[in-house]
């Protein structure tokens, strides 16, 4: 563990501070530039015939008419397609999997790209793409959990969860006073980032420079590297603003692959940018699932067991499972805990991490089961969940590295007024006869960190410039990554350049595991520490400076100047240290990552309780969301609007999952009949309402030196199970799959 | 996208003049356009028919009634003073259709005349006797739940998913159109035709027709005060409707003298009975009454794919919409047009 990392310090005035977003003029004046808002001189234009069959083979392509049509270039096939160097089989990088690109005549999912048209112009080429005549020979195709055989997972990896067992699952069942055995459903979901997968491509000799969207700047320009063979350095990824990612932008896809392919074939850059209808299929998604859980508590509510199975689909011909029967580990305290996973292969595009991936369909079902059997047992769910409260990590036994959980629990119950619940189901209504129905569920969600590094440039001025290549999805990475390293050198945020968004800088790692802000700010900390330690030792040396012979003191800086850790008399101005140094800029470098020791040592989550109140119209079923009430710890806060926005914003995804959102395949063809924003439904403004957040105070001494945990995606986990547990409450019908629609009530 | 030619007539004439079987009327484009993408449809020439002089405007004609120009947008109509005034509910079913945005470009002639929702319509590489006649109809046994329960044919089982019009046929609307053989009237009610063995016939438009206004009768104005379009759907707004109701009353003292009623998003037109009209004139509103127009409106209804469900929706919508139309139109527009969720904010216990 790099030795910044053991101590908090440094931290002044610009975090905790409620920022609004640095890029956000540019954005809503439109000036931030997107992936395909990038031109080029000589721009080629391409779309991809996506295949309308999900399982078999294109016997025959017919491109006569699509390269005649004026202004068409070309069609590529797999029968011309040019070579890509590099082994689709191998997995490049950790997040890698097997893509789409024409490397063949089969198709495996329905809007798999089968040829690529290129054009002088978007028109053209979109026309040329709807000319190009598939002949297929198509098998059955297979879109649902019981059209396949299951199978179960080897060797667990990235998207590959086994099974973990903690104590003798058997034993709890047999334990058990009170039981529940229920199985719930969970349909596909697709990210459907408001900011659709596209590309700019352009080769330079052997050298890529790429517009593209990218969650993982370092690891991206890697997989390219790998399919085009060419030095990982010989890429150059810029992707300044995101318009969304969700877990969808990480790694290469098969469409903007071959856009890059086809920029290196003709010799001209080339853009690509799916269409809404494109996004549903090669760009990953949620997998359905269905899991089967059976928790036991004994005679006082302690529960004996938590058993939880699923079955997640998956794609033909890639392994990516929705680990979602993992939620039921590190939660409550049982006996015996068991997480067992099994895949189905279907004819669907691979799924892929989505935000909350696992977390969200599982938290989803583990949370309705626990009041299933707070029914039965006969406790409020809150006393419930209370009653069973881990004060250690359950299974392992391990010390949570912080666990404000109880007081998210008291925090959001007396901001919603939990206590005033009747415990009978359908007994509340509003003065215009709704229904009303109050539910819970408790939100947990891994504090991960990854890898990343940063540069700190002091300049002769005083001011400063922080590198690091992260990814602002939206989330203001923007701001809160440089109110961080603002405080590094303990200097107002304009006094500091921050630079990012691009792969010629150190990398910035992952955007993703809602591990961002904690490792990219992580690692910018560290680079601003460097530059604290090399200014002391030069100050140190210098006979004019007040702090001549501090030697091997801690120093920190405050408002633009060092001082001797503690002792605040004794400071000098960063400038002049530097002018009397005869330097014009001092760089320092950091790197964050998490230490093998303290992972072992301590189980590091984010928490927090949901209450969601749901209003239902006795008769026509129509169901709203009323109120959302969240309290999350989540280690500390850098933005609190921006953290606040995630929390709300994962809210509002949670009552998504709970009540909208649902990929629906026809069987016959397998194509998806839905597969656009008319039809696959989110919520809509109307659709929220009564939304609070809490966060709750919680100092963490080892998640890492900042004390930061992640709130891109814990608001999810918690409020699925909420909602379906108010609906419960409000109808006494218990429905057990998601989403939960009109005609379940009826 | 295929390459059209685009013609922008200056006059009713000139567009009806230049309409050719491969053509089609552009009107605010939100319907046309998405199906041009999709490449359900591919009309060799679009016509813009928005320049068209004089058909923006909203008029109050001799007889008391409203003359509505087909390219008045259906944001401008929903805010009218005169249409609040004479059908209140017409203004409901307006706002509750589609988005702002999308209302501040639809046509009055557009939304009388946009297409199903049908998926299998949509995507040009499905079956569909809509859109190609004899092609067979995939929405059968396809993943369409919103699909007919009354009126539908072999050959197809669409809706009409117009809010606009379900009221308007309560109301006895007219619509008129110019075409190559001159200008004519047809009732709303009579405008869109249930499927039967030729569903590519929409409406009773014939070739090159052109919808130039929609008239509401003056004695619209007497069902003002009772009045309520109500719309059941997947979340509070934004969504099409799964199914919907106009109910109109004209109440004499506690009594009702005439009722209208008409479902939407049930068949491919706003689905209207005269006998279980009837059944209101004279009644005294009270709920058995609504169950037994309910079922009366209803009957011989039966689900296409798995739409059992909506045949109960549907009764259940009825007897709520003619609930709130007896309990009489609001003063002003509700925050949520036609929603079931009022204002109330605090639950109370039971
Ligand atoms: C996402 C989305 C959600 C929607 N939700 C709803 C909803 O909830 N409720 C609802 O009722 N509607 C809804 N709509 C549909 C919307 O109301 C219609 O798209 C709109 O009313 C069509 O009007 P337009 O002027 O844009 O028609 P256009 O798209 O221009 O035309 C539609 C059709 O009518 C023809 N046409 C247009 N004008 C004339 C004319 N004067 N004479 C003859 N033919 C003509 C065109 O050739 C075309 O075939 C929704 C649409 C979208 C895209
Ligand atoms: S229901 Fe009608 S519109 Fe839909 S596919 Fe069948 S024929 Fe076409």
């Amino acid at each position: 563990m790099p030795e910044d990392f053991t101590r908090h310090e440094r931290f002044g005035s610009n975090s905790g501070q409620p920022m609004t977003r640095r890029d956000g003029i540019a954005k809503v004046t439109g000036t931030a530039t997107f992936a395909a808002d990038n031109t080029r001189q000589g721009l080629v234009h391409a779309v991809y015939v996506p295949a309308t069959i999900a399982r078999g083979h294109v016997t025959a392509l017919d491109t006569e008419a699509a390269t005649h049509h004026p202004g068409v270039l070309g069609v590529m096939t797999p029968a011309n397609r040019p070579d890509l160097p590099g082994d689709l089989d191998a997995k490049p990088t950790r997040f890698s999997m097997r893509i789409e690109v024409l490397q063949d005549d089969k198709v495996r999912y329905a809007g798999q790209p089968i040829a690529l048209v290129m054009a002088e112009t978007l028109e053209a080429a979109t026309e040329g793409a709807r000319l190009v005549r598939a002949t297929y020979e198509a098998e059955t195709p297979r879109t649902r959990l019981d059209d396949a055989e299951t199978f179960e997972v080897e060797t667990p990896d990235f998207g590959m969860p086994g099974e973990t067992v903690h104590g003798d699952p058997e034993a709890g069942h047999a334990a058990a006073a009170f039981s529940i055995d229920a199985t719930y459903t969970t349909a596909p979901q697709y990210h459907n980032a408001m900011e659709s997968h596209a590309v700019v491509a352009e080769w330079e000799g052997d050298r890529l420079v790429l517009d593209t969207p990218s969650q993982a700047l370092a690891m991206s320009c890697e997989a390219y590297a790998h399919l085009f063979g060419i030095p990982a350095e010989n890429v150059t990824l810029r992707s300044p603003y995101l318009g969304g990612g969700f877990g969808s932008k990480a790694i290469p896809t098969g469409p903007l692959v071959l856009a890059v392919l086809a920029a290196r074939d003709l010799g001209r850059p080339v853009k690509l940018a799916l269409t809404r209808k494109q996004m549903f299929g090669p760009v990953g998604h949620r997998g359905q699932t269905r899991q089967r859980i059976r928790l036991g508590a004994d005679a006082e509510g302690h529960l004996t067991v938590i058993d939880h199975e699923a079955l997640a689909a998956t794609s033909s011909f890639e392994t990516f499972l929705e680990s979602a029967a993992n939620a039921s580990q590190g939660l409550y305290a049982a006996n015996a805990l068991r997480s067992r996973h099994k895949g189905v292969r279907l004819d669907i595009g691979t799924p892929g991490p989505m935000r909350a991936p696992g977390e969200a369909s599982g938290s989803a079902v583990l949370e309705c089961a626990m009041d299933e059997l707070a029914e039965i047992v006969d406790l409020d769910p809150l006393e419930f969940r209370l009653r069973n409260y881990a004060e250690t990590e359950p299974g392992t036994g391990r010390p949570y590295s912080s666990k404000a959980l109880r007081d998210c629990y008291d925090q959001g119950a007396a901001a919603f007024g939990w206590a005033d619940r009747p415990r009978e189901s359908g007994t509340m209504r509003d003065a215009e006869g709704h229904l009303v129905g109050w539910g819970m569920g408790t939100a947990l969600f891994a504090a991960p960190m990854f890898a990343a590094e940063a540069r700190a440039t002091l300049h002769a001025d005083g001011t400063a410039t922080f590198e690091t290549s992260a990814a602002d999805m939206g989330q203001g990475a923007w701001t809160a990554l440089a109110q961080i390293a603002a405080d590094s050198l303990g200097l107002p945020m304009d006094r500091v350049e921050f630079r990012s968004g691009h792969s010629a800088l150190p990398s910035g790692g992952v955007a993703g595991g809602s591990a961002h802000t904690a490792t990219a700010g992580g690692a910018l900390h560290a680079a601003g520490g460097d530059v604290l330690r090399q200014l002391g030792e030069l100050a140190a040396q210098q006979p004019d400076s007040p702090l001549f012979g501090a030697g091997n003191a801690q120093f920190e800086a405050r408002k633009g100047r060092l001082h001797i850790a503690g002792e605040i008399d004794r400071s000098d101005a960063l400038s002049d240290i530097l002018s009397r140094a005869g330097r014009v800029e001092l760089v320092g470098s950091g790197n964050a990552a998490r230490g093998q020791e303290v992972t072992e040592q301590y189980a590091m989550n984010s928490h927090g309780a949901v209450f969601a109140e749901v209003r239902i119209d006795p008769d026509l079923c129509q169901m709203r969301v009323t109120r959302l009430v969240g309290a999350f710890a989540a280690g500390r806060i850098i933005n609190p609007r921006l953290a606040e926005s995630q929390l709300l914003g994962g809210m509002i995804w949670g009552l998504s999952f709970a009540l909208h959102e649902e990929a629906r395949h026809d069987a016959r063809t397998g194509r998806i009949v839905n597969a656009d924003l008319a039809e696959y439904h989110v919520p809509v403004n109307a659709d929220v309402q009564g939304l609070e957040v809490i966060t709750v105070h919680e100092d963490d001494q080892h998640v890492n030196a900042l004390g930061i945990k992640g709130v891109g995606e814990i608001a999810i986990t918690g409020t699925v199970g909420a909602i379906g547990n108010a609906i419960r409450h409000a109808t006494g019908k218990r429905i057990r799959h998601f989403p939960i629609r009109l005609q379940d009530l009826l | 996208m295929k390459n059209f030619e685009f013609l922008q007539p200056l006059s009713a004439a000139d567009a009806v003049a230049a309409w050719t079987p491969d053509a089609a009327y552009l009107g605010g484009g939100t319907n046309l356009v998405d199906l041009m993408k999709t490449g359900a449809m591919g009309p060799d020439r679009v016509i813009d028919i928005t320049r068209l002089p004089d058909l923006d405007r909203i008029e109050t004609t001799e007889d008391g009634g409203l003359r509505i120009g087909a390219l008045v947008r259906n944001s401008d109509l929903a805010r009218d003073p005169d249409l609040l005034r004479a059908a209140p509910m017409v203004a409901e079913a307006l706002l509750a259709g589609a988005s702002g945005q999308l209302r501040n470009a639809a046509t009055v002639g557009g939304n009388l005349m946009q297409h199903t929702r049908c998926p299998y319509f949509m995507d040009a590489d499905a079956a569909c006797n809509r859109r190609v006649p004899g092609s067979g109809c995939d929405a059968r046994g396809g993943a369409w739940e919103n699909s007919a329960i009354l009126g539908q044919s072999a050959a197809c089982i669409a809706t009409n998913p117009s809010d606009f019009c379900v009221p308007l046929a309560a109301l006895g609307a007219l619509v008129d159109v110019e075409g190559p053989s001159g200008g004519r009237t047809v009732a709303l009610e009579a405008f869109h035709k249930l499927p039967g063995d030729t569903p590519e016939a929409e409406t009773a438009l014939e070739p090159g027709e052109l919808v130039v206004a929609l008239r509401l009768p003056a004695e619209a104005a007497s069902f003002a005060g009772h009045s309520r379009y109500l719309k059941v759907r997947e979340r509070t707004s934004y969504a099409f409707a799964l199914v919907s109701a106009a109910a109109a009353l004209r109440m004499d003292g506690g009594r009702i003298t005439e009722g209208r009623l008409a479902l939407g998003s049930v068949a491919a037109r706003p689905w209207r009975i005269a006998e279980a009209d009837a059944l209101l004139a004279g009644a005294m509103p009270d709920d058995a009454l609504f169950a037994r127009v309910a079922e009366r409106l209803l009957e011989g209804a039966e689900p296409s794919n798995d739409t059992g469900w909506k045949i109960d929706l549907a009764r259940r919508t009825v007897i709520r919409a003619l609930q709130m139309a007896a309990a009489g139109t609001p003063d002003r527009l509700p925050p949520l047009p036609a929603s079931p969720f009022g204002p109330s904010e605090v639950a109370v216990h039971a």
